[in-house]
């Protein structure tokens, strides 16, 4: 039986190591619906988690897979579902319902191409608009994407953090490619794992408020059973958790769920810049098509193309004035990812045209060859 | 006389002798060596015949038959996803009865026919099958049960049995394995009042291909509930399909019945019952579970049993179909 940090030197895959950083993270309970390529998740899940006390259960689908870790959270468990894009799109009225009822979890999306069946064994990034907008209304998201299995073993501790700390759904965008590459992943001893819990309800049962804003503008979360009358809907509702049928109500709550976000931006935003400072081309990228974009930007430089990359480890929300900067720093930006658009729209849009930006897309099914990205910068240089 | 009753009144079944010729669904398509569902969903096709549109869920006889650019079907055939085989077959059915109508085809005797695996047809697409036969469409469903997710390597369904190992129900020292009761699909069929539903395995292909073709020839929903021997999620020699197929009729573990209009019928007696444990022996799925498990799960097979057999209403099943000429 392995402890619930499996502390050492590992050689697995992308899934596995997602599995035991959601482990290391104090996750106990998954609701898995099986689907290539994260299924290696929910068969991890199912042998670990009875070693740690936890709880494995499969659905009947994914719809039912993201409505049970709604309810293991409000119990006070930290739970976890993962998936690939038709599961993604059928848990989406469920995510929807865990952001209106502010409840923390961890939705994790090994992309393959879509869309529809797409091609069910290869990798793409075409579902980062559905992670920041799949649901209906109006909404803040928070959604990591990991480079590698090691990254994806840590950004996995650090979805569990942000959504106990924030209390909403955190979305791990992995894909394919990331999910089943076999790589060194390192697990730190427990001590050094940080982990994060939601604030606990406290004070007079009679006073309590299960949406009543506290530090961050995020309300202490009492568990299901523990005393305190909780009230949860997926309507509009107020401080009580009771409906509340106006506009004054909507707005209200939209606030809270947005403001959240927005006013702690700064905290949640991670990104990395590789030899950006002297940069007059920068990439902007993510994911698996970061690693190619990290090659590119080296055999660039010793093309004597002045290339640089900021790596997007948060996608949303999403470093705008981070990319406005640098757009007035550069002579263009380049955008590398495996769909034929997506953030690169939203790089063009926070660019305020001081730099062209430019797209290295690809349809999915395949990772962007680094001379791909060099050829780009070669001609956008010459320009 | 009931609808089914009443369909079947001038049916003649199936003999070894003299078993259709035709292949719609032909050789040469991808599934692992001794495949029980493909061989079930042959002969299903041999007793429909040809004038037939398929509807596919997604699955091992999804993935296994269509590797484009092939095909091993002969006949109109459709794959749309997961959940919905059930919603498609509905779609194609009333597509054909309006055209019908106004005259554009003439096909009246066309017969509609969605499968899905266990998790196809038991979890995900439930209630795609519940409103198809709550509409009423004129349909064949058959669950073809390999009683497990096998099409991404072996994870349970709400078909898999008690105790059984799979990636997903991993026994252990936690864990006995599947900790639930396989989910009784035919009865929840039989809930929904409709004219026909049957259980048959291909380790007695008479007995299959008569109900298929009754299923066809009834108008209305009718609903196979088809036992899919798998030797590669299972655990056994792929040599032993048929073996262990009729170990689990002898069993009692998967009995043999039909239900017209709501009336059960034995389709097979099993007049000298062979231990549970045979049947548990001859998969290696099972192989982690110990004798008070196995004497639990005989006990569960046996209430099930005589639970059955009230509804049939008699302890005597008619002649069983000649299967061994």
């Amino acid at each position: 039986m392995k402890p619930a940090v499996w502390t050492g030197d590992h050689f697995f895959t992308g899934d596995i190591a997602c599995a035991e950083g959601a482990l290391a993270a104090g996750c106990r309970f998954f609701a898995g619906y099986p689907i290539t390529p994260a299924t290696e998740i929910a068969e991890h899940m199912a042998t670990r988690l009875p070693e740690v006390g936890g709880t494995y259960i499969q659905m009947e689908d994914e719809i039912a897979s993201m409505a049970a870790i709604l309810g293991a959270s409000c119990a006070g468990v930290k739970s976890m579902t993962a998936t690939s894009g038709p599961g993604f799109s059928l848990m989406m009225e469920n995510l929807g319902l865990g952001i209106c009822t502010e409840t923390p979890c961890v939705v994790v999306n090994v992309q393959r191409a879509g869309p529809s069946t797409g091609l069910p064994t290869l990798g793409a990034q075409a579902d980062m608009m559905q992670a920041r907008w799949g649901s209906h209304g109006h909404y803040e998201i928070i959604a990591l994407a990991p480079a590698s299995p090691q990254e994806l073993f840590h950004l996995t501790i650090t979805a569990f953090n942000l959504s106990e700390t924030y209390r909403l759904p955190v979305l791990v965008m992995a894909d394919e490619v990331v999910g089943h590459l076999s790589e060194r992943v390192v697990i730190p001893p427990a001590a050094a794992v940080k982990t994060r819990e939601r604030v606990p309800a406290s004070g007079r049962r009679d006073r309590y408020k299960p949406f009543q804003r506290g530090a961050c503008g995020v309300a202490p979360m009492a568990a299901a059973g523990a005393g305190y009358a909780v009230h949860v809907s997926g309507l509009t509702h107020d401080e009580r958790g009771y409906p509340d049928m106006s506009a004054a109500g909507q707005e209200k709550m939209m606030t809270w769920l947005t403001e959240k976000i927005r006013a702690n931006r700064d905290k949640i935003i991670q990104t990395e810049s590789y030899r950006l400072d002297d940069a007059e081309i920068a990439i902007v990228s993510y994911g698996i098509s970061a690693r190619s974009s990290l090659a590119a930007v080296d055999e660039a430089r010793a093309a004597g193309i002045r290339a640089g990359l900021l790596r997007l480890v948060t996608v949303w929300p999403f470093p705008e004035e981070l990319i406005r900067d640098l757009a007035g720093r550069v002579r263009a930006l380049v955008t590398v990812e495996l769909n034929l658009g997506q953030i690169h729209l939203e790089v063009e849009r926070c660019a305020r045209g001081q730099a062209p930006a430019i797209l290295v897309g690809h349809a999915g099914g395949a990772v962007i060859p680094p001379e791909e990205i060099v050829a780009r910068l070669s001609a956008v240089s010459r320009t | 006389m009931g609808i089914a009753a009443e369909a079947l009144k001038d049916f003649k079944g199936f003999s070894l002798k003299k078993l259709p010729v035709e292949e719609p669904l032909s050789p040469g398509h991808r599934a692992c060596q001794g495949c029980g569902e493909v061989l079930a969903l042959r002969l299903i096709m041999k007793a429909i015949g040809s004038n037939v549109v398929v509807c596919s869920a997604t699955g091992c006889m999804e993935i296994i038959t269509s590797p484009y650019p092939q095909t091993a079907w002969r006949v109109p055939w459709l794959h749309v996803a997961f959940e919905n085989a059930a919603a498609v077959v509905s779609g194609v059915e009333a597509a054909y009865k309006a055209m019908n109508r106004k005259g554009i085809i003439d096909s009246p005797d066309t017969v509609f026919f969605a499968y899905g695996g266990d998790g196809g047809t038991m979890d995900i697409g439930l209630q795609a099958l519940s409103g198809a036969m709550e509409r009423g469409h004129n349909f064949v469903y058959a669950c073809l049960d390999n009683e497990a997710y096998m099409n991404t390597g072996i994870q349970r369904s709400s078909g898999t049995p008690y105790g059984a190992m799979t990636t997903t129900s991993p026994p252990g020292k936690k864990s006995i394995g599947q900790s639930t009761q396989k989910k009784n699909l035919p009865a929840i069929a039989v809930a929904h009042a409709i004219p026909y539903v049957a259980t048959a395995s291909p380790a007695f292909p008479v007995d299959l291909m008569n109900k298929a073709k009754k299923a066809a020839m009834i108008p209305g929903p009718a609903y196979l509930h088809v036992y899919s021997v798998c030797p590669t999620g299972w655990r056994h020699a792929a040599d032993q399909t048929i073996q262990v197929a009729k170990l689990a009729v002898d069993s009692k573990v998967f009995p043999l019945y039909e239900v017209i209009d709501g009336e059960y019928k034995l389709s097979r007696k099993v007049a000298k019952p062979k231990p549970v444990a045979d049947y548990l022996k001859a998969q290696r799925r099972f192989r982690h579970l110990t004798e008070s498990e196995v004497a639990k799960i005989q006990a569960k097979v046996d209430a099930d049993w005589d639970t059955l057999v009230k509804r049939c209403g008699a302890e005597e099943a008619p002649a069983p179909a000649k299967e061994d000429e």
